[in-house]
């Protein structure tokens, strides 16, 4: 049995009185590839920018390798919205940007690409390796950094030839197309050396041949990094391809989990997410 | 074109352009209004490369350039007034508190460290707000700053608001320009450097910044005590270059005018906003001063001619580069020695192929 490297524990989130995840508890294993899905205003999304850092949450905690990340517990006011107590954990708050959980190794894509559209091929990966370098403002301005600096841009061109997106390193990231411009932004999160990775629905508004394209894409860079991928997806060949493991999300609750023939032949799963067949 | 080669170019023209400089003072008259346009436009061509670094390359919109500015000017005026001179200038407060000097180089340089210490306080606390709420907040900071300086309590430091003068300034023209050079210099290496393509990912886009692991506090404060440092020396050079110091002459219209200044040039262009600024001081200084004179010809007056219309045409031009040229002189480009050689062989070559292809 492999190791659980990523771990939410009775997430929730709320916004006012409206809870978008609802103590949503799942584990992420060592090398898996885990598909979150659910219909639209589930709170896959949400949960995503839980852990990313994005948004503090309002309950729960996430564990990364078995380290304690994030965590929050209401307190005065969020305790009625919130409809429970627990006064024990009050103290227990660690919150993190999200530039710090990158640092400890979770990388993201977004739902809608963030490149940074006006910048080059190149220099979009290159950004993504100035967390890790060991230089200052001074050095750099000098620069007494040169190896450094010469190291960041072989690892970028390792990392761009890898992912076969070399050819355009001179190219302005926004003019890319549309699929490129995913593949690109996997290969940024990529050079940020994550442990994990999370994608925010990788394949949308993909064609059935890219999306095959990219499940193989995905298998190769998991098993040459030693990733463990979660992924967020509406595509469900795509993540019957894919996927180790699904957890399924309604209304912000996790209404089931399994391998994918499991989930296909849920019938919680079939009435929320794929349609009840009426006809029947 | 290789490295080396651009190195040498680069050098060359350096060379070259204070070698002219220093030939024309030589045989020019000094007192001309070229060299007032010179001086005056290698200190804001700093000036403004400092807010073009905020405004341009991080995406923060900063109106606080003035008090800065203000904080080096008066760092270097206190410390470079001769002793013997102290007496006299402060006269209110019995000779003020400082009695000793440093020399001049120190002395902008403490400048520019003032400005970016206040910076890192006043950043520490105002970085947090975002776009016009980061505006409104340090064109604050630089009006209490204004106020504070001419505070009569604060007097035997500052002169309250009296001005502050005979300290050194600079008689060549090579002087500002060198310091500006290195100035310029820096602030291009930086841009270009891996925290160059950190504050510019932070403009473009500052959730996919801080998911690429970028502190954006930390980084946005860095950017800004950067950017406040050279407009400490920026200030200390106006201080050099006008002789006098007084506080209320560091209004929120100054930064106002430095931000304009860049917006001509080309937001994201540190080269445009050298050459805007060489432009707008010969433009609002010399070429445009006629319209403020009452001209005759003959005995027919010429209309509108008269003292104030300067100002008129100036922001009707103003108004039209906004209007139909809303990127800039230079958009985001970069003047580049590169840049132009590689044209210039694109050109040749294609002269050739032309020339290979009406022959056959």
């Amino acid at each position: 049995m492999s190791e659980v490297i990523l771990r939410l524990d009775n997430l929730t989130m709320q916004f006012g009185g409206v809870t978008a995840v609802d103590s949503l508890s799942m584990e992420l294993n060592e090398g898996e590839i885990v598909a979150l899905i659910g219909p639209n205003g589930a709170g896959k999304t949400t949960a995503f920018n839980c852990i990313t850092g994005v948004y503090t949450p309002t309950n729960g905690a996430i564990y990364l390798e078995g380290r304690k990340i994030i965590a929050n517990h209401p307190k005065r006011r969020g305790i009625k919205t919130f409809g429970g107590s627990n006064k024990k954990f009050e103290k227990d708050v660690i919150i993190r940007t999200p530039d710090k959980i990158t640092k400890l190794g979770i990388a993201r894509t977004f739902q809608n690409i963030r490149l940074f559209k006006d910048e080059t091929v190149f220099d979009n990966v290159l950004v993504a390796k100035h967390m890790r370098s060991r230089q200052n403002v001074l050095t750099a301005m000098l620069r007494l950094n040169f190896k450094e600096e010469a190291r960041m841009r072989k690892e970028t061109k390792e990392l761009l030839e890898m992912q076969d997106l070399y050819r355009y390193k001179d190219e302005i990231a926004g003019s890319l197309p549309y699929g490129l411009q995913r593949r690109l932004e996997i290969a940024r999160a990529l050079a940020t050396g994550p442990k994990v990775l999370l994608l925010d629905e990788p394949a949308a508004g993909m064609n059935p041949n890219e999306t095959l394209e990219l499940s193989e894409f995905i298998r190769d860079i998991k098993e040459h990094y030693g990733l463990s991928v979660l992924l967020i997806e509406h595509h469900m060949d795509f993540v019957n391809q894919i996927a180790d493991r699904i957890y399924v999300l309604d209304f912000g609750k996790l209404i089931a989990e399994g391998t994918p023939d499991e989930i296909s032949n849920n019938p919680a799963v079939i009435e929320a997410y794929l349609g009840v067949d009426e006809d029947a | 074109m290789t490295n080396k080669k651009r190195i040498i170019i680069s050098s060359a023209l350096i060379v070259l352009l204070f070698g002219g400089l220093w030939v024309m003072e030589l045989t020019m008259n000094t007192a001309s209004m070229l060299f007032v346009v010179l001086k005056k436009g290698a200190i804001y061509a700093l000036l403004v490369a400092a807010i073009n670094l905020l405004q341009g390359f991080t995406g923060l919109f900063s109106l606080g350039e003035a008090g800065f500015m203000l904080l080096g000017a008066y760092t270097f005026a206190i410390f470079t007034i001769p002793v013997e001179m102290r007496e006299n200038i402060y006269q209110y407060y019995d000779g003020g508190l400082v009695q000793f000097t440093i020399p001049v180089w120190a002395a902008l340089i403490l400048g520019g460290l003032v400005a970016a210490f206040f910076a890192f306080l006043i950043g520490f606390v105002v970085l947090k707000l975002k776009s016009d709420y980061l505006a409104i907040a340090t064109l604050g900071f630089a009006e209490i700053l204004r106020a504070i300086f001419q505070w009569d309590k604060l007097g035997v430091i500052t002169n309250g608001s009296n001005i502050l003068r005979s300290f050194p300034g600079f008689s060549s023209v090579l002087f500002p320009f060198g310091v500006v050079g290195l100035c310029l210099a820096a602030m291009m290496l930086l841009i270009n450097s891996s925290y160059g393509r950190a504050y510019k990912a932070m403009r473009d886009d500052e959730i996919a910044a801080e998911a690429m692991g970028i502190n954006l506090f930390k980084t946005k404060l860095q950017a800004f005590v950067i950017s406040s440092f050279f407009a400490g020396i920026g200030g200390g050079l106006l201080a050099m270059y006008q002789l006098t110091v007084k506080a209320s002459t560091f209004t929120a219209a100054l930064s106002d005018e430095l931000l304009l200044i860049a917006v001509i040039g080309g937001i994201g262009s540190i080269t445009g906003s050298v050459l805007a600024s060489f432009l707008y001081i010969a433009a609002n200084e010399w070429w445009l001063r006629f319209l403020d004179q009452e001209t005759f010809i003959g005995a027919f007056k010429i209309p509108l001619l008269r003292s104030g219309f300067r100002k008129v045409v100036f922001s009707v031009i103003i108004m039209l580069i906004v209007l139909f040229y809303r990127r800039g002189l230079m958009g985001t480009r970069e003047f580049s020695i590169t840049g132009i050689y590689e044209k210039i062989t694109a050109f040749i070559k294609k002269k050739k192929a032309a020339k290979g292809g009406a022959g056959k």
